[in-house]
């Protein structure tokens, strides 16, 4: 099962225990009204965002989604700067130009681009293919979410990527809803999946309650891409435990929705029984990563409340590049 | 000096900026095998390759999107959007993507990017495929947009386009694709973005103009001259950032201003001009601001409309006169009382 080490393996669970913590606690400091504009939380998400970004290197170029906290942390942006950024300060990983929806750190290859959901996927075209003219070993890699699947651009970069053969992998999160809209009302054709096929690329669909049935279809569709062999499509099914964005009343769905899934399909506890019962990793040491991981949420909000906002004078600051 | 068509010389600033930067790549609907529509892309597929060349399917938010990524990953994309209409299918990428992802990270990438586009009406396309629609651009920091007409300028500013690390939209007027004009090859033969050209100097009225209403205006110039009106032409060149300097210089000597534009009178690209020429001048003009444009309507296809549609210069100099002589704005064609 786990081609990763026991180092490898107690990594990702402190990475998914992070963008955990991290998201349970932005919903409370939501509430409390002290973050700014709106918020769209990874919580139940983060088995895939993890299980991806394991496969990556820094070479490789994550396109993110306006769901972006998890994933930005699974790619080892700096949680502070990040943090600070959802705070609009000026420390903030895009120095409060960006916020929640947009967070981008280009040394982590992780790519800010989101506005128009699906956009990721033609902007990942063109990210695998840079890579492979200039030869830099890397891939590309598309987050969309189920919704983003009907935007035109999706399946314009799906052809395209097809046909000039690109090293990108397209994953798509289906969390069941776009905004209020069930994923099966607006999905024809019998599924996200299936839709690869009509690309003539490999479409899978995986549990993304568990940890290492994503890092599986992860690694199989980067090696494809690395080895010249064309994009994939995989379609990590997940349940958001929180609404679209904080303060959505989640009319659309039954109450008990995402508290089964938080009984029934915790990717954390999954993942946790599952190495526990395997002898990979102890109970204790998994303890040890979230006294730590709850240490850190700690000082990660504390300082971005109280991190300085950018100076009046950077307001006519990044509207152009100084040019050559 | 070499003598080249409009479409020739936009071939070999692209050729040319490909030879000396082998991250410049081109991609777009049939320009890599058939040369591209208006053949502005002929013979590069045979000198730098299919990698570096590459026809697309007929998906301009893919073209436009990955030109981004490529941008922000280490490439110089000149991505073809055959006509100016087909923005429309793309905007997004354009003014959403391409235009705020440099603001967005505060400077961690940039986005070297150039989308050219065919425009302008004259050659009997019809309402869906004449328009410049400059103003769908116009409101976006973030974004350059130049507009061209001849050879030497296609060329100029395209190799500049194609070096600046912004994205730049590049308008090219169809019906100037054929002009043929002297040039000047090599780096000397570039052009500043940002940069407005004084084309011919006179004292009694500036007229300011942009695209394929720049011959215009240097017609109608050359008429007013027999009827002893002195006309200074500004061939504006990049609208955004345009150069108030070199305009505002010009009408503050000739305390005239009159804007010369292919687009219909309401939300055209001469408001902007306008305003500010109005706002900083106000009580040194001789006369209000005047635009002369097109009406308020898609651009026709027959040809006798269409031609009729286009400010002429006969009709350019029928306005300046008149704006010259009452000191008051004068009617359009169009809404002359009859
Ligand atoms: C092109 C476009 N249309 C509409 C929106 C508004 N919008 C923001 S998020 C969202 C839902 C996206 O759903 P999905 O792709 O499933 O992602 P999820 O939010 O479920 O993670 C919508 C409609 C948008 N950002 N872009
Ligand atoms: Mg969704």
């Amino acid at each position: 099962m786990a081609t990763q080490s026991r180092t490898e393996l107690l990594a990702a669970y402190r990475t998914m225990a992070t963008m955990r913590a991290f998201e349970e606690r932005m919903h409370i400091e939501f509430a409390g009204g002290g973050v700014p504009g709106f918020v769209h939380l990874y919580a139940g998400q983060e088995a895939s965002a993890a299980g991806v970004c394991a496969n990556l290197t820094d070479h490789d170029v994550l396109l993110n989604t306006h769901r972006a906290h998890g994933p930005a942390i699974a790619r080892g942006a700096d949680i502070f700067a990040v943090a600070k950024e959802i705070y609009c300060r000026g420390e903030g990983l895009c120095r409060g130009r960006g916020g929640s929806a947009h967070l981008h750190d280009t040394k982590n290859g992780l790519w800010a681009a989101n506005s128009g959901v699906g956009s990721g996927v033609a902007l990942g075209c063109g990210a695998a293919l840079a890579a492979r003219t200039r030869g830099t070993g890397g891939i590309a890699v598309a987050l969309v979410g189920d919704g983003a699947v009907n935007q035109g651009v999706v399946s314009e970069g799906l052809n395209l990527a097809s046909i000039w053969k690109l090293p990108l992998v397209v994953v798509v999160e289906n969390n069941g809803y776009g905004e209020a809209t069930a994923a099966g009302y607006a999905i024809a054709g019998g599924g996200i999946a299936r839709r690869a096929e009509a690309f003539d690329m490999p479409g899978v669909q995986v549990d993304g309650s568990d940890y290492f049935a994503v890092f599986e279809a992860a690694a199989a569709a980067a090696e494809r891409a690395r080895r010249g062999k064309g994009p994939s499509l995989i379609e990590v099914e997940v349940t958001r435990f929180f609404g679209h964005f904080e303060g959505d009343a989640q009319t659309y769905r039954s109450r008990d929705e995402a508290e089964r899934a938080r009984r029934e399909r915790d990717c954390l506890a999954n993942f946790r029984r599952t190495v526990v019962a395997e002898g990979i990793l102890d109970a204790g040491e998994l303890d040890l990563v979230d006294t730590d991981v709850a240490d850190l949420i700690d000082r990660v909000y504390a300082e971005a409340e109280a991190a300085p906002y950018p100076p009046d004078d950077e307001l006519m600051e990044f509207i152009y590049a100084d040019s050559l | 000096m070499p003598r080249m068509r409009m479409n020739q010389a936009i071939t070999a600033a692209i050729r040319d900026e490909m030879a000396e930067d082998d991250t410049v790549v081109v991609l777009g609907e049939d320009v890599a095998a058939a040369g591209g529509v208006f053949k502005t892309s002929v013979g590069l597929l045979d000198e730098f390759g299919p990698n570096r060349v590459r026809d697309t399917p007929i998906s301009e938010m893919a073209i436009l999107g990955a030109a981004v990524g490529a941008a922000t990953t280490g490439l110089r994309p000149v991505a073809e959007i055959m006509f100016v209409e087909f923005f429309g299918v793309c905007l997004d990428q354009l003014v959403t993507q391409a235009a705020k992802l440099h603001y967005l990270t505060a400077g961690a990438v940039t986005v070297p990017m150039v989308a050219r586009a065919s425009v302008g009406a004259g050659r009997g396309f019809g309402a869906t495929h004449s328009q410049t629609c400059e103003t769908w651009f116009t409101a976006t920091p973030g974004l350059k947009i130049v507009s061209v007409w001849d050879a030497a300028g296609a060329y100029g500013l395209l190799r500049s386009a194609i070096r600046d690390d912004n994205p730049v939209v590049f308008l090219e007027p169809k019906c100037a694709y054929g002009n043929r004009g002297d040039m000047v090859r090599g780096e000397e033969g570039i052009l500043p973005l940002g940069e407005a050209a004084v084309l011919r100097s006179g004292d009694e009225v500036t007229l300011l103009s942009l695209g394929q209403m720049v011959p215009v205006a240097l017609a109608a110039a050359q008429m007013l001259e027999a009827e002893g009106i002195s006309a200074e032409v500004v061939d504006l060149r990049t609208l955004r950032p345009w150069d108030r300097e070199t305009v505002l210089t010009s009408v503050a000597r000739t305390r005239r201003a009159v804007i010369v534009e292919e687009n219909p009178a309401s939300g055209g690209w001469g408001h902007e001009p306008a305003s500010v020429i109005g706002a900083e001048l106000f009580g040194e003009l001789l006369a209000p601001v005047h635009r002369v444009t097109t009406p308020d309507v898609p651009v026709p296809f027959s040809r006798e409309l269409e031609l009729n549609y286009l400010p002429t210069p006969e009709y350019v100099t029928s306005q300046v006169t008149s704006l010259c002589n009452t000191a008051r704005s004068p009617h359009p064609w169009w809404e002359e009382p009859s």
